[in-house]
Formats: C-alpha cells, sequence, structure tokens
C-alpha cells in the first residue's frame, strides 16, 4: 500500500538543504510535542490523556509496519493484548516492578511478532492481512482459554508499583510524566527507524518489491525485521496501558481492536510520522464522547472507515503535509 | 378535645416542615453503566435506567429533601471502556453510586475504582461470585445474583426432582469451568452424579456434535454452563435433536427470561434455570411490572432490572435515615437495615455486600400452558434466602472474620 | 461394538457427518469469496455481514410479509445480492484501480455498518427462525439420529456450490469470466461488458453468502454477531485452500468442516483453533494454499 510518493526533490545542494529543513520541522514539532504534553494535564482529564498516549504509540508502531513496510496486519491486537496480560500477570503475581513487568509484556509481544512475523511474511498483499488476522484470532483463544488470563474476567487490580523503585506511580500525575515519557521515547524511536538506513531499504521495498530485490536487499530480513519492531512497540503500549488502566482484558486482543488502529492510522494519514497519533486522538476521543450512543459507536466508526477508504486515503495528517509540500 | 386534636396536629405539622426546611436538600447522582449495544443490552441496558427513575420517583425522592439525578453509558461490555467511565464519573461528575454494571470483568474493575475512590457501586448485572468472595469490597454491594447461587438453585433443587444424573455443556473459559464446577459440587452434594462433560469452544455456533455426546451419555439432565447466544443455540439445536422429547431435561445455568423470550416457547418448553425475580410472582410484582412495561415498550423487567429498582429504594432510604451521602455511613446503614420491597420481598445485606433473598427455579412453559406474550414460566420450587447464596465463611472476602 | 481409537464407531460416523454439515457453510461462504475475489481482487470482509443479512431478510419476510422459507430461500440472496450491487456500483467500483488492500479495508468498515445498524434495530438476544414444517423431525440412521434439516442443508449446499463451479468452469458465461480474470482490457475489447460482469459476479457471491445465511437461520438463531466471528474461520479456510480454484474452495470448506467435526470428539478443547494451526502449517509447508497457484 504506497503512500504519496515524496515531493520531487531538486537535485543537490537544493536536496541537502530541504531535507535540513524537513528535519528542522520535525524538531520543532517533536519540542511542540514535548510542551504540550507537559501542560495537557492541566487542560485535560489525565487518565483519558493516558489511554490516548497509548493508543496513540500503538497506531505509530503499526503505521510502521503499514505505511512505511507496505504491511496491512489486520491482526495487531494479539501483540498489543498479550502484552498487556504479560505485564499484567508480571506486576500483579509474580509481584515486579512496573518497569520489568512492562519489559516483560514487551519482550513477549517481540518474540511472538519473530514467529507470526516468520510466517506471515510468506504471503503478500491481501492473504498476509488474513494470515496475521487468524494468527490474532488464535492468540484471542488462547488469551481466553488460558488460565492465567482470567478467561472473560480479565486480570483485575494489577497494582501500579513504584518505577525504578522510586517513582510512585499510584500518584495521578506522576504516573502520566512516565507514560508520556514512554510515549516519546517510542514516538523518537519511530522517527529514528524511518530515517535510518533501514528505513530507506524499507521504503523502498515498499514502492517497488521486485527492484529492492534485484538490488540485492534480502527483501524478507527487512519485512520481518519490521514486523518484529512493530509488533515490539504495540508491545510496549499494551504493557502500559495495562499498568496505566490496572486491567488487562480480552478486548485488547479481540478482532476489533486490530481493526480499530487500521481505522486509526488510515484517518491520521498512513506513512506519516504524526498521522497515526492523531488518528489515534479523534477516534479515542469520540469513543469517549460517543459512548452514550451504544451501537452507533460502531456505525460511526464504520462511515468514517469508508468516508477515509473512498476519499481520504492520505489521512488528515497526509492531506497537511500534502498542502505544505512536506513529508510530516 | 377536637380542638387540642387540631392544634397538636399543625404543631407537628409545622415542626416537620421546621425540621424539613432545616435540613438541607441532598443532592444524588446516581449513574447507570450498562451494556447498552451488545449481549446484554436487552436483559440490562435502557430498561436498568427506566427501574433507576421509577425508584427514584416511587419513592417520592424529591418531598423528602433528597435531589436524585440519573445519568446512564454504555460500557459496550469492556472492562477499559467501563472503568474509564467510572473513574470519570466518580472524578469529576460528581457521580455518588454506579449501578448495574453487568459483564464480570467490567463489574469488577468498577469495583475497585469504588473502593480507591471511596464511593458506592451497587451490582445487579454480574454474575462474578467473586465480587463478595475474593475480590469484595466494602464499597460494594451485589444485590441480584452470581453464578454460586444459579448454580446452587438449579443444581441442588434438580437433583431434589428426580434429575440425580448430570452431563455438562461447558463454554471453555474461566467463567463455564466456574459454573461446571459450582454446580457439580453442588448436584454431587445433594446426592446426584455427574456422568460427564465436555468443553465447547466460546463462542460456538454449532453445538450439535457436543449435544449428541450429551445425548449418548444417558444423563438425565444436561447442564449448560455457558451464557448468552452459546446458550440459546445450544437450546435451538437440542429442540432440533430432539433431546428434549427424548426424555432428557435442559438446565441453564445462566440463561435469562429474554434468551427464554427470544428463543420461544416451543424452543424453550421444558428448560429449567434459576432466577431471582419473575414478573408474575404476586401482585406487588405484577404492579410494578405493568409500569415498567408501560414506559418500556411493552417488555417485561428482567431479574437485572428488577434488582436495580429495589437497590436503589433501598439506597435511597438509607439517604434519607442518615440525611448524608458519605459512602461510609450510608453503606452501614444499607447493611444494617433489612431491605423490604415489593420486588424481591425481604431480605438483607450481609458483611461482605452479598445481599440475600428467596430464589426461584422456573421451568419454561410448553406454548399449549402458555396464556400470553410473556407468560413463560412456571415456578418449580423456592429456595430460601437463607440456603440460597453462598455461606458467608466460604468466599474467602477479606471484611469476613 | 466397534471402536476407532476408543470412539465407538457409530458415534464417530454421527461426528463426521455432523462436520460435514458444518463444513457445508464454510464451503459456501468461501466459494462466495472465491468468486468475488477471482474477478475483483478484493477479499470481502462484509462477507459475514451479508451471510448475517441473508438470515435477516429471511426473518423480516416471514414477519412482515409473511413469505415461507422456500420462497425466502431464493428472494433473501436476491435481495441480499442487489445491495451488494448497490454497495459494488456506488463505492468499491472506485477503488479498482488502487491497492486491493483498499478493498479490504473499505468492506471492513461496510461490516462495522451493517452490523452496528442491524445491532440498533433488533438487539443482540437473536431472534427465532422456526424449521420448516416440511423438514421438521428426523431420521434415525442407525448410528445417529439426523435432523431432516440438517440433511437439507447438505444436499442444497452441494447443489449450489456444484452449480457455480459448472457455471464457471464449464459454460460460456464462465468462460468469459474467466477470461476477464486473466486480462479484462482483451475481453472488454471483444465487446463485453466488463464492469457488468464484475459487477454481476460481486452481486451473485455476495447471494451466496446471503443463501447461507438463509440455510442457517432455522438452526443458528438470528443474531446481528452471527457472522463476524465465522468470517475469520472462512477467511483462513479461504487461506488453506488458496485462491485458485473454484472447486479448491468448495473441496477445502468441506474437508475442514469434517477435520473441525473429529477435532470435536477427540480433543474438542482445539476445536476453535485446529483450522488456523492447519492454516499455519500449510503456510509453511505450501504458501499458496492446497490448491492456489504460486504468484
Amino acid at each position: 500500500m504506497s503512500a504519496e510518493a515524496e515531493p520531487v526533490a531538486p537535485a543537490g545542494t537544493a536536496l541537502a538543504e530541504r531535507t535540513a529543513r524537513g528535519k528542522r520541522v520535525h524538531v520543532m514539532i517533536f519540542l511542540g510535542l514535548a510542551a504540550i504534553l507537559l501542560v495537557a494535564p492541566g487542560l485535560l482529564y489525565p487518565f483519558f490523556l493516558m489511554k490516548l498516549l497509548c493508543f496513540a504509540l500503538f497506531a505509530s508502531a503499526f503505521n510502521l509496519l503499514l505505511g512505511y513496510g507496505g504491511l496491512l496486519s489486520f491482526g495487531h491486537a494479539a501483540y498489543f493484548g498479550m502484552a498487556s496480560y504479560v505485564s499484567a500477570h508480571a506486576a500483579k503475581v509474580w509481584g515486579f516492578s512496573p518497569e520489568l513487568a512492562i519489559l516483560t509484556g514487551v519482550l513477549t509481544a517481540a518474540g511472538l511478532g519473530l514467529v507470526f512475523g516468520a510466517l506471515a511474511i510468506r504471503r503478500q498483499g491481501i492473504y498476509f492481512a488474513m494470515v496475521t488476522l487468524a494468527f490474532a484470532q488464535m492468540i484471542y483463544f488462547f488469551a481466553l482459554q488460558a488460565p492465567f488470563t482470567g478467561g472473560e474476567d480479565g486480570i483485575q487490580a494489577v497494582p501500579r508499583g513504584y518505577m525504578f523503585g522510586v517513582l510512585d506511580l499510584s500518584n495521578t500525575m506522576t504516573l502520566y510524566y512516565v507514560v508520556a515519557t514512554i510515549f516519546l521515547l517510542g514516538m523518537l524511536l519511530i522517527y529514528r527507524i524511518v530515517h535510518s538506513p533501514f528505513g530507506q531499504v524499507l521504503k523502498a521495498i515498499r514502492d517497488n518489491e521486485a527492484r529492492a530485490v534485484s538490488l540485492g536487499y534480502r527483501t524478507d530480513h527487512y519485512k520481518l525485521a519490521v514486523f518484529v519492531l512493530s509488533a515490539t512497540l504495540s508491545g510496549l503500549a499494551g504493557a502500559t496501558k495495562a499498568i496505566v488502566v490496572q486491567l488487562a482484558s480480552l478486548t485488547d486482543v479481540y478482532w476489533g481492536m486490530s481493526g480499530e488502529v487500521v481505522l486509526m492510522t488510515l484517518l491520521g494519514g498512513m506513512g506519516t510520522i504524526f498521522g497515526p497519533m492523531v488518528g489515534a486522538a479523534i477516534i479515542i476521543t469520540m469513543q469517549n464522547y460517543l459512548a452514550s450512543l451504544g451501537a452507533w459507536v460502531t456505525v460511526v466508526q464504520g462511515v468514517v472507515f469508508v468516508i477515509a477508504v473512498l476519499m481520504f486515503r492520505e489521512g488528515i495528517v497526509g492531506v497537511l503535509a500534502k498542502w505544505l509540500r512536506r513529508s510530516l | 378535645m377536637k380542638v387540642a386534636k387540631l392544634i397538636l396536629a399543625a404543631a407537628a405539622a409545622a415542626l416537620m416542615a421546621g425540621s424539613a426546611l432545616a435540613q438541607d436538600k441532598i443532592d444524588v447522582k446516581l449513574g447507570v453503566l450498562n451494556d447498552r449495544s451488545g449481549t446484554y443490552a436487552d436483559l440490562s441496558g435502557e430498561g436498568s435506567v427506566v427501574a433507576a427513575r421509577m425508584a427514584v420517583e416511587d419513592f417520592k425522592a424529591a418531598d423528602k429533601g433528597i435531589n436524585v439525578e440519573v445519568i446512564s453509558a454504555d460500557h459496550q461490555n469492556k472492562p477499559d471502556i467501563g472503568s474509564s467511565i467510572a473513574r470519570q464519573w466518580y472524578d469529576q461528575d460528581g457521580v455518588d453510586v454506579i449501578l448495574d454494571v453487568p459483564t464480570s470483568s467490567v463489574a469488577l474493575a468498577v469495583s475497585e475504582i469504588t473502593r480507591e475512590k471511596n464511593k458506592i457501586f451497587i451490582n445487579s448485572g454480574a454474575g462474578a461470585s467473586d465480587l463478595t468472595g475474593k475480590a469484595c469490597s466494602p464499597n460494594t454491594v451485589h444485590w441480584t445474583y452470581d453464578t454460586w447461587a444459579l448454580a446452587n438453585g438449579t443444581g441442588g433443587a434438580m437433583v431434589k426432582a428426580g434429575g440425580d444424573t448430570w452431563f455438562f455443556l461447558t463454554a471453555d473459559y474461566a467463567f463455564g469451568h466456574a459454573l461446571e464446577r459450582d454446580t457439580s459440587a453442588v448436584v454431587e452434594k445433594a446426592g446426584g452424579k455427574v456422568l460427564g462433560s465436555v468443553r465447547h469452544p466460546f463462542p460456538g455456533q454449532d453445538f450439535s456434535s457436543f449435544l449428541l455426546q450429551a445425548q449418548s451419555s444417558g444423563a438425565k439432565v444436561i447442564g449448560l454452563a455457558n451464557a448468552g447466544a452459546d446458550t440459546t443455540n445450544a437450546i435451538k439445536q437440542a429442540a432440533e435433536f430432539g433431546i428434549v422429547q427424548g426424555g432428557q431435561k435442559l438446565a441453564g445455568l445462566l440463561t435469562f427470561v429474554t434468551d427464554v423470550k427470544a428463543l420461544g416457547l416451543s424452543t424453550a418448553q421444558g428448560l429449567v434455570l434459576t432466577e431471582a425475580f419473575y414478573w408474575d410472582q404476586n401482585d406487588g410484582t405484577r404492579e410494578f411490572s405493568k409500569r415498567f412495561g408501560e414506559r418500556h415498550g411493552g417488555a417485561m423487567p428482567t431479574m437485572v432490572q428488577a434488582g436495580v429498582y429495589a437497590s436503589v429504594l433501598h439506597y435511597l432510604k438509607a439517604v434519607e435515615a442518615t440525611r448524608s451521602k458519605d459512602a461510609g455511613t450510608v453503606m452501614a446503614k444499607m447493611k444494617e437495615t433489612p431491605s423490604d420491597d415489593p420486588l424481591f420481598g425481604k431480605g438483607e445485606i450481609r458483611a461482605d455486600g452479598r445481599h440475600i433473598h428467596d430464589m426461584y427455579l422456573f421451568e419454561v412453559k410448553t406454548p399449549e400452558e402458555s396464556t400470553g406474550d410473556w407468560d413463560l414460566y412456571k415456578t418449580v420450587a423456592t429456595i430460601p434466602a437463607a440456603e440460597a447464596f453462598r455461606p458467608l465463611a466460604d468466599g474467602g472476602c477479606s471484611l469476613v472474620q | 461394538m466397534a471402536e476407532i481409537f476408543g470412539i465407538p464407531a457409530a458415534a464417530l460416523y454421527g461426528q463426521l457427518l455432523l462436520g460435514f454439515i458444518n463444513g457445508a457453510f464454510y464451503a459456501t461462504l468461501s466459494l462466495g469469496l472465491a468468486v468475488i475475489f477471482g474477478l475483483l481482487n478484493i477479499i470481502n470482509f462484509t462477507h459475514g455481514a451479508q451471510y448475517m443479512m441473508g438470515a435477516f431478510v429471511g426473518w423480516m419476510l416471514l414477519t412482515y410479509l409473511g413469505i415461507g422459507y422456500w420462497p425466502a430461500l431464493v428472494l433473501a440472496p436476491l435481495i441480499v445480492g442487489a445491495v451488494g450491487i448497490v454497495i459494488e456500483r456506488t463505492m468499491i467500483s472506485r477503488l479498482y484501480k488502487l491497492d486491493h488492500l483498499y478493498g479490504l479495508l473499505l468492506t471492513f468498515g461496510l461490516a462495522l455498518i451493517i452490523e452496528g445498524l442491524f445491532r440498533n434495530a433488533y438487539g443482540v438476544s437473536g431472534l427465532a427462525y422456526a424449521i420448516p414444517p416440511q423438514l421438521a423431525g428426523g431420521i434415525n440412521l442407525g448410528f445417529m439420529f439426523l435432523p431432516l434439516y440438517r440433511g437439507w442443508v447438505v444436499v442444497a449446499s452441494l447443489i449450489v456450490c456444484l452449480a457455480t463451479w459448472f457455471m464457471i468452469e464449464k459454460t460460456r458465461l464462465g468462460a468469459y469470466l474467466r477470461a476477464a480474470t486473466e486480462n479484462p482490457t482483451l475481453v472488454q475489447a471483444f465487446g463485453i461488458n466488463v464492469p457488468l460482469l464484475v459487477t454481476l459476479t460481486y452481486g451473485f457471491g455476495v447471494a451466496l453468502a446471503g443463501f447461507a445465511g438463509v440455510l442457517a437461520a432455522p438452526i443458528y438463531a438470528v443474531n446481528p454477531m452471527m457472522g463476524s466471528n465465522l468470517i475469520i474461520v472462512v477467511f483462513a479456510v479461504v487461506v488453506i485452500g488458496g485462491m485458485g480454484s473454484i472447486l479448491g474452495a468448495i473441496v477445502t470448506g468441506f474437508a475442514l468442516g469434517l477435520v473441525e467435526g473429529l477435532t470435536k470428539v477427540f480433543y474438542p478443547e482445539a476445536a476453535a483453533t485446529v483450522i488456523f494451526i492447519i492454516m499455519a502449517i500449510v503456510l509453511l509447508v505450501k504458501p499458496a494454499g492446497l490448491f492456489g497457484r504460486e504468484v
């Protein structure tokens, strides 16, 4: 699924200048983001913000695979949800400190991503989507039946504990800034990956796999690597969420969640750094304020999906980027 | 004499009016948090909101200086959505009590948050017996039913009625396993025998394979340790394979009146199940249900909706008596005062938060026996309150010493 | 009594037959998906919702218009197919020039809308739909009691599947279709209206889903969510079979029904996952699927 091609760059120094200017803009956006995160809890309900940040990170991780790797996974809930379960279990039953619990969850997601990714990248396009969906469904059934997940009850009352032994996470503000930091670090990592030589090769594979193969790249390795990275970061989002909302449940591994993250990415703009978080913010806000409408939430989400596919394929940030003639 | 009486009455009236004036008005906000769009929407949903409003009106709260506001939201059966609404209600919207909350996972999450924020949670919709067991909380009341009570009602009463050999059809996840385990224990204690069980995937579509296994076991009773669409599908397919006609009885371990209504009598006839309330029990329930039906599209109330009504009444009584809405004060009053309402009769809230009252074993009527759209059940047995719920000591609740 | 792996042979035959009946649904649904995929190159995520619509339209015809099961078996697929045609003309047709994944996303969104609307209108408790009186009751096969209706399900879906196969593989219309799959421009040049062919194909695939829905209505509760979980299993069936051949979709559907039936006897805990496990194995051994062509 190819995103908008980058604006045609003039040759030589102009290109370098343009890239440098683009970088400056990105740095400014990141600084602005940090500033917003700093003051936001004064304006908005912190728990809402934390949930939003977790989903924004999830969507950005997903976008790494879809927007830059060109691979549409329809089963990313598996990594998000499984990490959430494992870190909740680690914190509650094994008594791990929050940072270790999150790490355990993240490693689980990475391992799952490695196994499923290795199988899934054997197929392409639509098959790839269906295969990832089927794997996620297996994880769903596993979570439903395995004793440690608590079945339909989920893992409840997960303790927050002390981060690194000093930061008391039962304090809402401390928790918020920890989550904001995790989010920001995750975003910076994604930015680094996208703008590294590895990211360049990925984009080349996305745009034309045959060409990349003929240039001598072992595309399968790249695809697997980005799959694992994406699963790992999704796991980071899921594990953090488990500590924030103090529970892990079947919702997080259900295929509806996989669909939601696709919607967030599509709406915000796939293949843009900042799009998925915008998409996540819109969808989460919508869910929050439309909660009283019941089944209409599903209908509204479906309508947004259809509209986004039919006339808004670049997404919000994608359109903005085109208008500013800059990659965002 | 007459004059003296009159003066006395006037003085008394003045005094009362004075005291009422002297009291501050109490503003109470009730939040009905349930499923308004998913599996449990019909048995809780808007009907529970209607029931809560009717309780406020019937109590004449406004005349008693209590200003009640009822709000509602849809938790979509997702614990993280439910818990973020609960948190927001307590933190920002000034909600004092959260009501209903079907779906065990959401109920357990809301119970934790309610304890953390020191408010009151009165559950009617969820079945998790852990709410008043391992996960019990001084801020939580579990009003209507729980899985233990259903297992106990159906298991015990069926054995007494001669259904002494059982085979279970169990949804393969924690909830199904718990139902099977609890019911097996009751059946064996009552002198019955469990011949076997089979675990089916959840959610399941086709139960024919499992029903055949149940049929060939020769058990007198097939216990359906599942819920919702699984149960209705299993019952439907059992009718197709002629299982009930073959002499075996089906026992729904978590089946609601809405499920029976959806199945229709010709399919569901002969099914045995336990509920805490049925609209056509006595004049009190019929009068309430008639008014409820007028406000809710002709539907009769479910036990969950009835539980919301009764628990709001009991809560408001405690607020009136204490003139307070402090969680600790009101909870203490609710627990020390026996409850009495037209729907559940007399009952009480135990130390662990469990509300106890009579439970009933019903059998679904045949189409010939039924005289109306909602004429669905006949009563097989009444399980007295003292025996209907898990003994206080067995739950492992930390509030019970 | 004869036993096979500790299970009485008679019980095993019964379970195999039941598996075959489930396979009939898998086959009909995966056939519809394969037909649509063949020409449109779109994975129709709305398929589950359209299956559900078939059941609901059958129920509505009976409840609102008093039209019984047999006419509904023809009418409901036509109605659902017509809705499908409207969807194809107004929305899907605008995506043909784009990556196929957009088709998947669009149909996913549509599935959300359709299911949400039905949930709003009819709740989720499910609605009852009686077995037609001609097929009530059952026959004793000696090893099991077979409800007549289940027997009918197998017969009906076999007829429909084979007729579809015959139409596509053996008739002139089918030849056009196959040709248009290979090279739409050339077929267009021969004076055949390819867009019309595409629209009708989509309508036909959707009608197959609607047909399966009506077949299912008397067995399963008519419920807005009845298609959403089934469709994921059917996707796995399609991956296992590969999209290469119509016959492949049919055979895989029935075969996986049998496998699932056997799992329910020998190890019921895995009944929900066995198809996904088979899918993983097939991917390892034969990535294009059992009947698929390498692309």
